[in-house]
């Protein structure tokens, strides 16, 4: 087993365990989003292993930077209480989604290693900046200019919507 | 060299995870957050697909995922922040209006 192997499989238990705390965390919702940071920086030593170093990057720039800050930010502004949320009635029909959820699980594992194409050799400095870069701004440059109207959209609806009154 | 198999098992347990997440708990905002876990599983699986076809399409498509990531958190924490000034509460069975 090579390094980089034990480093996948350990990165991997990592983001489980942490995104299983996420789920079954009721109490404390800073805790909860204190999981998610762990879930995104260990996919990001996940990335690294997979040779997309940029993408690596900014996943902990604005996953584990923005995003969770963002997340921590409401939850701390909301000041929520853990007495929120009374039992729930719906047990039923939440244990049936967690055992349907497994039973795809089990199929879609079962199935997969006959499902793949067999992998081809990288090239050299493939995933660093320069060549997403070129990638980026050759190919694909309009879909990354049109995602700035997203953002600029997104800036704009998440302004109007936390205004208090419209005038 | 890590299989793409692994990869994928990964990333299918993850969004799984996201999934029942969603699905199961009743606070908004750890809702928004399973919403964001699936969507890191997908972006798992689109750069270990890039690496073991060799093209950096995958990469360039998560970048856009991590920006309609991050336009969503901001719009659902703004709908979420509303909410909680009208309704005092983030559970989503108080906000069932439109739930049949």
């Amino acid at each position: 087993m090579t390094t980089s192997l034990l480093f996948f499989y350990f990165f991997a238990a990592v983001a489980l365990i942490s995104a299983l705390g996420m789920v079954l965390n009721t109490r404390n919702t800073v805790a909860a989003a204190m999981c998610l940071v762990a879930t995104m920086l260990s996919l990001a030593g996940v990335y690294l292993l997979l040779d997309a170093y940029l993408i690596a990057a900014i996943q902990v720039l604005v996953y584990a930077g923005a995003i969770v800050v963002l997340f921590v930010f409401v939850v701390m502004l909301l000041n929520l209480r853990s007495d929120a949320f009374p039992p729930s009635r719906q047990v039923l029909s939440k244990a049936l989604a967690v055992v349907l959820g497994g039973y795809v699980m089990w199929r879609f594992l079962k199935l997969l290693p006959g499902m793949l194409p067999p992998e081809k050799p990288i090239p050299a400095g493939f995933g660093g900046y320069e060549a997403v870069a070129i990638e980026l701004f050759t190919r694909w440059v309009l879909p990354f200019e049109v995602t700035s109207f997203l953002l600029l959209a997104a800036i704009v609806g998440a302004v109007v919507l936390a205004k208090r009154r419209l005038d | 060299m890590i299989p793409l198999q692994h990869v994928i098992a990964l990333s299918a347990a993850l969004f799984l995870i996201g999934l029942v997440g969603a699905v199961v708990r009743r606070n908004l905002i750890v809702i928004l957050m399973s919403i964001e876990l699936m969507l890191n599983a997908v972006n798992l699986a689109l750069v270990g697909f890039s690496r073991a076809q060799a093209q950096l399409t995958g990469q360039i498509f998560v970048f856009m995922v991590i920006a309609v990531a991050a336009a969503e958190v901001a719009v659902g924490l703004g709908i979420l922040i509303s909410l909680f000034r009208n309704r005092d509460s983030v559970n989503v069975e108080d906000v069932s209006l439109l739930k049949w």
